[in-house]
């Protein structure tokens, strides 16, 4: 469970990088970071230990690693905007020679955005909800030195429109709230180019956003940095996207480089064993190799499914039939949004099916409709033959019991003022499962089955890492002895580690308990790793259903195809 | 945006008809008797029942009402019954003294409160903060009559910079009205100021650690325009909110303050109708207040919106 941690370890300082030779080492550095320590508060021990890299004009970097692993502080370090009471304590930042770690906050504040800019990873809380994209955009270049009101303008229409958003003349006036993910992650990119910095630093860039619509920003940012030849300085947790993107990758774990090398020499001949595990556990680079190699193949990935029979069951437990929703549109009387539209499917016992889209797809309004918390507009889903929401009060009671969920988010979906003994005893209370003693040892019994020690039972919440939480919501969701399980999205917040320890624990509970999982997910390669039938959602219909091998290998639609062609880390595959 | 002012202001009507009917009854149900309080301790039963039917006391309370409705939509508030003047005159004469000083209140409020907000943000921990706190605890705790009295005898008797009490009509004599508003809107205005400060400073605190503040630095902003763009006007959306809930309270403030400093306000005329059930006054007077919070809350309302795009009601999409 030592992985689990979120916060970083001390741990004693390991040896710093070196960078190694790439096609681009005889270009000059722009930037060489020497033996970087940060800590935080006055007398604490550091969270960075002596990192050390070097970043040649035009060369393109990758920092990847788990949360935790100082990736971000490390980026914090170069701009100088590190959260509150971190600091430099010891090591240099040299941007072509000058000390980033000694210079002046109002030198500083000339550095950034004109030489390094920031694109950062959550598009929907970086943009000031309170001004217009354009004047946050027209700011960043104002502070580089543009004058001229009428000049501001054209260049900032200018400068969206290369970024990839249409109608940029309109859309200049409108505020944040009025663009989607994409799109804002489009004027952050902006923003991050106004002042046409030598060094972009992108942090998760994409992370937050649908593995298409990831695609084409990613393609896009490349475009813009490889016109200007500005070096980038690429952040991820995704070994694959880092590949895919990056001349070199920094292997960053507990606040200390790992290793460096070439995308190929750390996917196919990983020399540390932190990075071993890091590749094994991919999940990306994983599904595309039993995707690309064989379908039986023993890749890493596919050693989850070994144990669950890969044969279709005789008898299903969940047979959706015709399901439709439709939302009304609040303020416009009588326009109507079609969530999900006509979606049929069968889940046999003891399989795992995945539904899998973007956002958008109408997924989760399709497992709220099987859990009962959304009532259908048209069509049923049948438990066993019957409905949730079509039942009488004593048989909806006994449907509850037998589908119980796991959520996405660990941190929202436990109550914080509960201990975690009375989380996983709440639904054995609810439907007056055995006494008091009975109840107790059954926590007990649960907490070792998602292999969490039996002294969590008196801990809260905040006191768990986010993968123990996801285990508590699973031995929550035991508690009953459910038939099915609905897991939404119940493993794309975790780090990839631990998303393989818990896609290993479901697996193995699924052998030993005969559980069906309905999974649903936004990403293919978790898919590939888990599931025996996938049902591929977009705007509302079901596009594609049918075994996993024949869909990752011989996908029908045009859609499908293109969200296997994605998954970042295909090329590293073989 | 039509359609929301509108039902807006129908929710309003509302609220003054129930408003008005509330205070109808409960001023009837008050002890004492406006008819003893115009005819005298010394007046017969007979004297009594004259001044009655003369003021329309001897009818019911449901005809008593529709009745005072029917002149009310007229403008017709009717007459104080202790001093017979039409209590729109009252009004008209009182109301702006009370207006105005609110008005100054808010302005001092505001200006203080964010300004103390800010510097308390940008220097925690350090002297500065301490001051403001210190400044915040005072206005929170200390009540108004005390610091009004505090206010008068240091500022105004011992050190002679503001007069002691009275009034000079803002409209006529701009300059000197407002100078002898100053030492009653600062006094009046000093809890809001308090409550305005904490709210700026905790809001900032919050602000100033978001993401788009990053992004603002990682931009290359200037320090200034990160914390005034970026900062304070997304702080501004809570203590807007804030400083709405607490307008309310003002009017109430504006009584104690006016007795202080013997203004000839609002808040006098409403103290001296209740001692002496002068009904009509009373009725009048309640309905203003109760016109003047909802007025206050639409602006407030309409304020947020401007703030903050995102509740903009049918926005630009």
């Amino acid at each position: 469970m030592q992985q689990d941690a979120e916060t970083p370890r001390d741990v004693e300082a390991g040896s710093g990088g070196t960078t190694q030779g790439t096609e681009r080492t005889n270009r000059r550095s722009i930037l060489q970071v020497r033996n970087l320590e940060v800590s935080f508060g006055p007398a604490s021990s550091p969270v960075l230990h002596n990192v050390s890299f070097d970043l040649r004009a035009g060369e393109r970097v990758a920092i990847v690693g788990q949360s935790g692993s100082g990736k971000s502080t490390t980026i914090g370090a170069i701009l100088r905007l590190l959260p509150g009471s971190g600091r430099i304590s010891k090591g240099q930042i040299l941007l072509d020679g000058d000390d980033l770690a000694a210079m002046s906050e109002s030198r500083m504040r000339s550095i950034r955005g004109r030489r390094i800019g920031l694109v950062p990873q959550d598009p929907m809380s970086n943009l000031n909800p309170s001004m217009k994209v354009g004047a946050q955009i027209a700011d960043a270049l104002a502070a580089n030195g543009l004058r001229g009101g009428a000049d501001i303008k054209r260049r900032t229409v200018e400068l969206m429109s290369e970024a990839g958003i249409p109608d940029a003349q309109r859309r200049y006036g409108q505020y944040p709230h009025e663009f989607s993910g994409g799109m804002r992650q489009r004027v952050l990119i902006a923003i991050a180019l106004a002042g046409e910095p030598e060094l972009l630093i992108a942090d998760e860039p994409t992370s937050a956003l649908d593995v298409t619509v990831q695609r084409q920003i990613l393609n896009h940012l490349q475009t813009l940095v490889d016109a200007r030849g500005t070096s980038l300085l690429f952040v991820t947790h995704d070994l694959g996207l880092a590949a895919d993107r990056t001349d070199r990758i920094i292997v960053m774990s507990e606040g200390r480089i790992v290793e460096v090398g070439t995308p190929a020499q750390i996917l196919l001949a990983p020399q540390e064993e932190y990075t071993q595990r890091l590749v094994a556990a991919a999940p990306s680079v994983a599904a595309t190799a039993a995707a690309t190699v064989a379908p039986s193949s023993s890749v890493p990935a596919a050693v989850l499914n070994t144990g669950a029979p890969r044969q279709v069951a005789v008898e299903p437990i969940l047979c959706v039939r015709n399901l439709r929703k439709e939302f009304r549109l609040r303020g416009q009387r009588g326009s109507l949004v079609t969530a999900v539209d006509d979606v049929s499917f069968t889940v046999a016992r003891g399989t795992t099916t995945a539904i899998v889209g973007e956002s958008g797809s109408g997924k989760t309004t399709v497992a709220r409709m099987i859990l009962g918390l959304e009532n259908p507009t048209g069509g049923e889903a049948l438990i066993e033959g019957k409905s949730i929401t079509g039942s009488n009060a004593s048989d909806r009671r006994g449907l509850r019991r037998r589908v119980q969920p796991v959520f996405q988010d660990p941190y929202g979906s436990l109550d914080p003022t509960f201990s975690i003994e009375r989380l996983i005893d709440e639904p054995l209370r609810i439907f007056k499962v055995g006494g008091k003693q009975s109840r107790l040892q059954r926590v007990a019994e649960l907490l070792d089955q998602v292999a969490l020690p039996r002294t969590v039972a008196q801990r809260r919440p905040n006191e768990l890492s986010g993968g123990q939480r996801q285990r508590v919501a699973i031995a929550r969701a035991l508690a009953l002895e459910p038939e099915l399980i609905i897991c939404d999205e119940a493993v794309s917040a975790l780090d990839v580690l631990v998303q393989d320890q818990i896609l290993s624990l479901l697996a193995d509970l699924q052998q030993r308990l005969g559980l069906t999982y309905l999974f649903i997910t936004h990403d293919l390669a978790v898919v590939r790793q888990i599931a025996h039938n996938v049902v591929v959602m977009k705007s509302g219909k079901v596009i594609e259903n049918g075994d996993v091998d024949q869909v990752f290998l011989a996908p029908q639609d045009d859609y499908t195809k293109e969200l296997l062609g994605a998954i970042p880390g295909a090329a590293f595959a073989s | 945006m039509i359609r929301y002012v509108a039902t807006r202001l129908w929710q309003s009507a509302l609220t003054l008809v129930l408003a008005s009917i509330v205070v109808f009854v409960g001023v009837r149900a008050l002890p004492g008797d406006p008819a003893l309080a115009m005819a005298g301790e010394e007046a017969t039963p007979a004297q009594l029942a004259i001044v009655r039917a003369q003021l329309g006391l001897d009818q019911s309370v449901p005809h008593q009402y529709f009745a005072f409705l029917g002149k009310l939509l007229h403008g017709d508030f009717g007459n104080s019954t202790r001093t017979g003047t039409p209590v729109t005159d009252l009004i008209a004469t009182t109301l702006p003294v009370t207006l105005w000083l609110s008005a100054y209140a808010i302005v001092v409020a505001v200006i203080v409160g964010i300004v103390f907000g800010v510097i308390a943000e940008r220097f925690r921990g350090r002297w500065p903060e301490w001051i403001t706190n210190g400044f915040a605890l005072i206005g929170l705790s200390v009540p108004n009559f005390w610091l009004g009295i505090l206010a008068i005898l240091y500022l105004a008797v011992t050190l002679g910079w503001f007069p002691a009490s009275g009034y000079v009509d803002v409209v006529a004599n701009p300059l000197k009205g407002l100078y002898y508003l100053t030492l009653p809107a600062v006094i009046l205005g000093t809890s809001l100021a308090a409550v305005i400060m904490r709210q700026t400073r905790a809001s900032m605190i919050e602000t100033m650690k978001t993401d788009y503040v990053r992004t603002a630095n990682a931009k290359g902003l200037g320090a200034g325009r990160v914390l005034f763009r970026y900062g304070l006007r997304n702080s501004l959306i809570v203590v807007v909110t804030i400083v709405g809930l607490q307008l309310g309270g003002l009017i109430s403030g504006a009584v104690v303050t006016e007795r202080i400093f013997a203004l000839p306000g609002f808040g006098k005329l409403t103290l001296d109708a209740v001692f002496t059930r002068d009904y009509p006054v009373i009725q009048a007077v309640v309905l203003v207040i109760t016109l003047s919070y909802i007025v206050i809350n639409l602006a407030v309302d309409i304020l947020y919106s401007v703030v903050n795009p995102k509740i903009r009601v049918g926005g630009s999409n």
